[in-house]
Formats: structure tokens, C-alpha cells, sequence
């Protein structure tokens, strides 16, 4: 570290006079939070386009009963790269963006503790996408298995499966050179005084998420990879007639599986656990059992992967074991509800663009979390397991969850990144657009599961054919809607009006308090003081 | 007498949602598919509990949001407090949650327990799933189920045409929903299934019956049923199995334990037929 900070000592950082080389080998060399926080938003927002383009010639094909669009590989291809993509190219890239964007900024430290391999752990992600992307032109096309990737059917897959074990295989290294790096920051570039009890919950969220994927990236690597073996080289880890079991598969790729969904929830905690405070103009309420009770989601996820699995015919005890250890994180996830109600109770609101967004997850991400517990109970998923209601419950946690806590981050601290305010009023469009389109498609989709539509199927029963019209209404408004958002975006950097150091009102971690609007190439030089 | 109030609660808590929508009048649209066994019920009514506990607990948590939202505006001069803490509802909003769970889990392990228990079947039907069909064949009959569909076997294929599928013909009353050779059970006796593949992963999954069950091949895993009303009953495959995943439907009839008896007489005769036909055929060669 001291190094790279000891090398731009020699140059006036107030004017912007540091050297780095120009056009695109600044992107490809560079080693600065920053320019790779920029780069892992873009990247994930590119990403998030491919994915959102493959929902709708998923939605395009259900959008009246029979085969119109696309025959049924394609459409199996579609879910399961659309899956793929928005989980491992579009979430959760935009998190790490933020974590290298604000960890530096809000722990006072200069840059990330290891910028080289900083840069490595981005420029990993294109060339996975790329072969994600890719499967789909080989022969057999891409894996049509869904991004569960369950055996015996992903042993049977074309060509298309290897690239996908490789994308997973090279994402994995990503993520764990990231979340090594995320560590070794918070842990050792803190500021003087900033104790791990004073950090921002967004920094608290990413060190619990960092060690989230260390610990279950590599039991995803393994998993592939032993579907790797099987297809090529004989092993039998899947197939019971070699003395293998298909459940292993669900086992191993679960309790990756699980916690995954938590890595992508607790950096969304950590993001709206910044803005609703702001805009209330009010601490954060219960701060130390918000740290608590992320740890305790943190745990407890490694402790519920087969709930997934109440369908594959595990003993009676273990559906009563997953059941009951299921129900025990609605405790932890209904404190954090609660104190985020708390936090806005006797504030002083306002409504900008990010507040909405931190309110429309709050609304909906709880939802999701109800969903999330009438699924907990084995004889309620034995009816709604593989249907609508597990995509809907899903989707209100992953787009009403993490997508929209991502948008509030990016509204609110775009003019910190920037230097540039964005537009309140197209940014409130986007917000309600978003919010009305996003219930469109998706609550329609529980009532859907209630009543008996499996899900990955390309072609439906009559009776599912309105609340199908509507979700995909819903959806391709949606998807429009999210080119508002680009525009908003690009608008905000080239003629937004300049913000000032702290546009809002009730922010207060070291990003708004101590450093100028845009903020400084290198975050810190000297680090502040915290008290 | 609660079981049945919560059934009619739960028959009507989702059409209230939106009654302004004239679809609510068909439940079965709005909420799980009408039960037909034990089991199915009590998955019913267990969704029905939890949906209102999460309802409640909804409006109470949301309706303090809102009431946040409307009064301690900054528009309408509301002032921050500055209150940051309190052990003591962090340690309220803890605990009742906690035994609201466990008023949850209680009746949930009743189902579990239930709906595992396949013990003493009036009669065993072995299922397996094939890229793209489902096979049942009847193991073995009790009591006065005994020897009566013993060793039948019947492959059940989906019959929409692929006409209707890509357009080419008006989509049928039970599209995608029909088969050629239904499983056919008889009402009011255990029926026990025992359930697997012969290449990927299947679900055999009814609604009507509360039963979905992987079926994995090399493995054998159980469910069973007691079916309260003669019918039809359909279901589908749910666990993605390749391309024709959505193609491969349950159809299972229930019958009079008698009427029953009647057809798989009548069907043993066709099928020794078949079998002689098909004997005789490979002796030709």
C-alpha cells in the first residue's frame, strides 16, 4: 500500500495533475478503487442488460399459451443463463463495485489494501461473461439445465456446460480475490479511531459478505467441477449406477447456494442501512443489533441450505431440522425491518430518489421475506416448490431486494462519484416506473404458483394465461424503464449541475463529511481522525 | 370445527384482496387448487395460518412506516428525535417473533409427520420418470385391493396434439393437462407411491392430492395419497428435466374401489392381449 500512495506523493492530487496512462490501457492497467468500482458498475449494468434481454424472450414466449417465440432449448437456455448472469454478472458485481467505490471512503483509508490484485479480480469477470455468453453458439448450445445446474441433466449437456464450468470456475477466483481483498481493507486500513463499532453498516455488511464468499465460492468450484469429471472423465459422483448419488449435487451446490442468496441480500442491508438514516435525519436505530443480526443471518445461513431440497426426499427429521432453522432467520431479518422502521420513526423524511428506492426495497424486500417464510414450512413448499410462487418469492428478494438497493446506492452517491446531481425528477420516474412495473410482473406470479404452474416450463395451461399477460406486460415495462436509468445516468456525468460536498442533508460517514465532491483520485493521503 | 373455519378463512382471505376483480369468483385462481386428501388439506390450511400471521404482522409493521411517511415529514415541519437505541424492544421484537414461530412450527411438524407417514398402503404403484413420460406400474394390492392390478403396467404420454401446441389447431379444454393412459386409483384407499427415474431428475407432483415428490433415478423415494372423491386430477412434471420438462403431464382418475376392480379386469385382458399380440410377433421373426 504504501508503496502505491508513496509513488503519487510527488503530484498535487487538489488539482488532478496524478499521472495514469490515457485512453484504455488507464482501464486496463489502473489499480485504483475507484476506476475499478466504476468499472465493476458498468460491467454489472452491461451484464444486467444481457440477463434483462433473456427475461423477455422468456416473457415474450409466455405470453399466451403455445410454442411462438423460441422452441423449448432456447427456452431452457434462456432461464438458465439469464440466472446465471443476473446472479454471478449483474448483483453481484454491482456490490463489489460499491465496496471498492465506498470501503476505502468510509474507513478513511487511501485505496484498497491490495490494488493489483484489485485489478486482476475485475478484469477476471469480462472473459467469464464472455464464456457464458459464448455457450450459446456452440453445438448444443448453452446449458438448458437452469442455473441450479442440477444432475444427472447437466451431465448430459452439450458443450455449452464446459464453458459455463469454466465462467463459474473463473468467476469463483474473482470473488474470492475480492472478498480477500475486502477483508484485509477493513480489517487493516482503517482509520485511527475508527473501531469496527463505529465502521458504516455498509462496511460491516461487506466484511460479513467477504467472508460469506470465501467460505462458499470454493464448495461451488467444487461442485462444478465434479459435474466436470463426471461428463468427461469417468468419475460417477451423480450417476447411482457408478455408486453415486444425484442429491449429492443439491447438497454441495446448496450450501453454496444458500448463503449466496445472503451474499447478495447483506450488501443491500449494508447500502440501505446508509440512505434511510440520511433521509430520515435520524442515527441509524439498534446499530450494534444490526451488526448482530447480520452476523446471526450470516451463520444461520450455512445452516439451511436443504430447504431447498423438502421435495427430494430427505429423512422426516431433516425436513423438521430444515423447517425449524429456516423459521429462526425470520428473527434476525424481522430485527433489521424493524429497525429500519425504527430509524424512520420521529425522523425528519424526504422523499428523494434514493429514499424511494430504500422504501420500495424495505416494502417489498419484507414481502419477499414473508414469502420466504411461508416457503419455510415443509408441507407449504411441498405445494409451491418448483412453481411461480418460488420465482416471484425470489424475485421480490433479489430485484425488489438487491436490484433496488443497488439503485438507491447509485442515486445516492452519484454526485459523490460524479461530482455531478442527477435529475430528481426522471430519478423519481425511474423509481415509480420501476416499483409499478416490477409488482406487474411479478406479484401476479404468486397467485400463478398458488394455483399450480411449474416454473421453467416453456408453454402453459390455459387457465395461467391472463396473470402470464400481465406479467409480461409488467416486464418488457420493466426493461424499458431501465434505459430511463441509463440516460439518467449518463446525463448525471456529462452535464449534471455540480453537487456539493454533502448534498444530503442527515449523511454522515467520512465520504460526505471529510472529503470534496468529486472525491479526490486517492481517498485518503493522511487519514482522518475519527472521534 | 377450527380446521374447517380455517378452511373457509383461507378459501376466502385471497379473492378479499381484490374484490373489486370479478376473476376472484374462481378461487382456485387465487389460492392453492381446491384438496382432495387429508394431507392436501392440512397443507391448505397451514398456508392459510402463516398467509394471515404474515398479513398481520404486514399491516402493523408497514402501517408504522406509513404513518412515519405521512406525519414526520420534513414538509410538514416534523423535527428529528434523536433516539438511537432501546435494549429493551430490540429484546420484544426478538422474542415475540421467536414464540410467534414456534406457534408456527407446531401444526407445520403435525404435517410434516402426517404427510411422511407412508406406512400400511392399500396398494403400492411404483412411478418413474422418463425423458418425456411418466410409467406407473401397480406392485401390490391389500386386502380387497389384493391380486386386483397386481403387475399392471401403463405408460402415460401427453396427447395435445402438436398442432394445438404450435398453433396450427384451437388449444383443447385440458391443454398440456391431458394424457393417454391416465393412472387410475381407487378412492378412500392409501395409495402408497413409490417414486423414480430412469434418467434425470422428475417431480411427480398433484396438487390436489399435497403430493410432489422428486423422483431420482437410482433411488427410490415414497408419498402417498387417499383420495376423498372420485375425479380426475391433474398435475405436472416439476423439476426441470430437458426439453420437453413442460410436456409431460400427470393425469390420475380416481375410482370406486369397485369401479376400480371393473377396470383393471378390463385393462389386464387388453394388456394380455397386447402382450399375446406382441409375443406372437417376436416369434414370427
Amino acid at each position: 500500500m504504501s508503496a502505491v500512495i508513496g509513488h503519487d506523493h510527488d503530484h498535487d492530487h487538489a488539482h488532478g495533475h496524478e499521472y495514469h496512462p490515457g485512453g484504455l490501457m488507464r482501464w486496463v492497467k489502473t489499480t485504483n478503487h475507484k476506476d475499478i468500482g466504476t468499472m465493476y458498475l458498468w460491467f454489472s449494468f452491461v451484464m444486467f442488460l444481457v440477463g434483462g434481454f433473456m427475461a423477455m424472450v422468456i416473457r415474450a414466449e409466455l405470453f399466451v399459451p403455445g410454442m411462438q417465440v423460441v422452441n423449448p432449448e432456447i427456452f431452457n437456455q434462456m432461464t438458465t443463463l439469464h440466472g446465471l448472469i443476473m446472479v454471478f454478472g449483474a448483483i453481484m458485481p454491482a456490490f463489489v463495485g460499491f465496496a471498492n467505490w465506498l470501503i476505502p471512503m468510509q474507513i478513511g483509508a487511501p485505496d484498497m489494501a491490495f490494488p493489483r490484485m484489485n485489478n486482476w479480480s475485475f478484469w477476471l469477470l469480462p472473459p467469464a461473461a464472455t464464456l457464458l455468453v459464448l455457450s450459446l453458439f456452440v453445438p448444443g448450445g448453452a446449458p438448458g439445465v437452469g442455473w441450479t445446474l442440477y444432475a444427472p441433466l447437466s451431465v448430459q449437456q452439450g458443450m455449452g456446460m464446459d464453458l459455463t464450468i469454466f465462467a463459474i470456475h473463473i468467476l469463483g477466483m474473482s470473488s474470492i480475490m475480492g472478498s480477500i481483498n475486502i477483508v484485509t481493507t477493513i480489517l487493516n486500513l482503517r482509520a485511527p479511531g475508527m473501531t469496527l463499532m463505529k465502521m458504516p453498516l455498509f462496511v460491516w455488511t461487506w466484511l460479513i459478505t467477504a467472508y460469506l464468499l470465501i467460505a462458499v465460492m470454493p464448495v461451488l468450484a467444487g461442485a462444478v467441477t465434479m459435474i466436470l469429471t463426471d461428463r468427461h472423465f469417468g468419475t460417477h459422483f451423480f450417476n447411482a449406477a457408478g455408486g453415486g448419488d444425484p442429491v449429492l449435487f443439491q447438497h454441495i451446490f446448496w450450501f453454496f447456494g444458500h448463503p449466496e442468496v445472503y451474499i447478495i441480500a447483506i450488501p443491500a442491508f449494508g447500502v440501505v442501512s446508509q440512505v434511510i438514516p440520511a433521509f430520515s435525519r435520524k442515527p441509524l436505530f439498534g446499530y450494534t443489533s444490526m451488526v448482530y443480526a447480520v452476523a446471526s443471518i450470516a451463520i444461520l445461513s450455512f445452516l439451511v441450505w436443504a430447504h431447498h431440497m423438502y421435495t427430494a426426499g430427505l429423512p422426516t427429521t431433516a425436513q423438521l431440522y430444515y423447517m425449524y432453522a429456516t423459521m429462526l432467520i425470520a428473527v434476525p431479518t424481522g430485527v433489521k425491518v424493524f429497525n429500519w422502521v425504527a430509524t424512520m420513526w420521529k425522523g425528519s423524511l424526504t422523499f428523494e430518489t434514493p429514499m424511494l428506492f430504500a422504501m420500495g426495497f424495505l416494502f417489498l424486500f419484507t414481502l419477499g421475506g414473508f414469502t420466504g417464510l411461508v416457503l419455510s414450512v415443509t408441507p407449504v413448499d411441498i405445494q409451491l416448490h418448483d412453481t411461480y410462487y418460488v420465482v416471484a418469492h425470489f424475485h421480490y428478494v433479489m430485484v425488489a431486494g438487491a436490484l433496488f438497493s443497488a439503485f438507491a446506492g447509485v442515486y445516492f452517491w452519484l454526485p459523490k462519484w460524479t461530482g455531478n446531481m442527477y435529475n430528481e425528477t426522471l430519478g423519481k420516474w425511474h423509481f415509480w416506473l420501476s416499483f409499478i412495473f416490477f409488482n406487474m410482473i411479478f406479484f401476479v406470479q404468486h397467485f400463478l404458483g398458488l394455483a399450480g404452474m411449474p416454473r421453467r416450463i416453456p408453454d402453459y395451461a390455459p387457465q395461467f394465461t391472463d396473470f402470464n399477460m400481465i406479467s409480461s406486460i409488467g416486464a418488457f415495462g420493466f426493461g424499458l424503464s431501465q434505459l430511463l436509468f441509463l440516460y439518467i445516468v449518463l446525463k448525471t456525468i456529462r452535464s449534471g449541475e455540480k453537487a456539493p460536498q454533502k448534498p444530503w442533508e442527515g449523511a454522515d460517514s467520512l465520504e460526505w463529511t471529510h472529503l470534496p465532491t468529486p472525491a479526490p483520485y486517492h481517498s485518503f493521503e493522511t487519514p482522518p481522525v475519527v472521534k | 370445527m377450527i380446521k374447517t373455519m380455517l378452511h373457509k378463512i383461507g378459501a376466502g382471505a385471497l379473492p378479499m384482496l381484490v374484490p373489486a376483480l370479478a376473476w376472484a369468483e374462481d378461487k382456485a385462481k387465487w389460492n392453492l387448487q381446491e384438496p382432495h386428501t387429508e394431507v392436501a388439506r392440512q397443507m391448505y390450511d397451514l398456508h392459510t395460518v402463516v398467509l394471515i400471521i404474515c398479513l398481520v404482522i404486514f399491516v402493523g409493521v408497514f402501517g408504522m412506516m406509513f404513518y412515519a411517511v405521512i406525519k414526520h415529514r420534513k414538509s410538514v415541519g416534523h423535527q428529528a428525535a434523536h433516539f438511537h437505541e432501546n435494549t429493551t424492544v430490540e429484546i420484544i421484537w426478538t422474542v415475540v417473533p421467536f414464540f410467534i414461530l414456534i406457534g408456527m412450527a407446531w401444526p407445520a411438524t403435525q404435517g410434516v409427520l402426517n404427510m411422511r407417514d407412508a406406512s400400511s398402503p392399500d396398494i403400492t404403484i411404483k412411478v418413474t420418470g422418463y425423458q418425456w413420460k411418466w410409467g406407473y406400474e401397480y406392485l401390490k394390492g391389500e386386502g380387497d385391493l389384493s391380486g386386483v392390478a397386481d403387475g399392471m403396467q401403463i405408460y402415460s404420454t401427453l396427447s395435445t396434439p402438436r398442432d394445438q401446441i404450435y398453433g396450427k389447431a384451437p388449444k383443447g379444454e385440458h391443454y398440456l393437462l391431458e394424457v393417454d393412459n391416465p393412472l387410475v386409483v381407487p378412492v378412500g384407499k392409501k395409495v402408497r407411491v413409490l417414486i423414480t427415474a430412469n434418467d434425470v431428475l422428475h417431480a411427480w407432483w398433484v396438487p390436489a392430492f399435497g403430493v410432489k415428490q422428486d423422483a431420482v433415478p437410482g433411488f427410490i423415494r415414497d408419498a402417498w395419497f387417499r383420495v376423498d372423491k372420485p375425479g380426475t386430477f391433474r398435475g405436472q412434471c416439476a423439476e426441470l428435466c430437458g426439453k420437453e420438462h413442460g410436456f409431460m403431464p400427470i393425469v390420475v382418475v380416481a375410482l370406486e374401489p369397485k369401479e376400480f376392480a371393473d377396470w383393471a379386469a378390463k385393462n389386464k385382458v387388453a394388456l394380455a392381449a397386447a402382450g399375446g399380440a406382441a409375443a406372437t410377433a417376436a416369434a414370427a421373426k
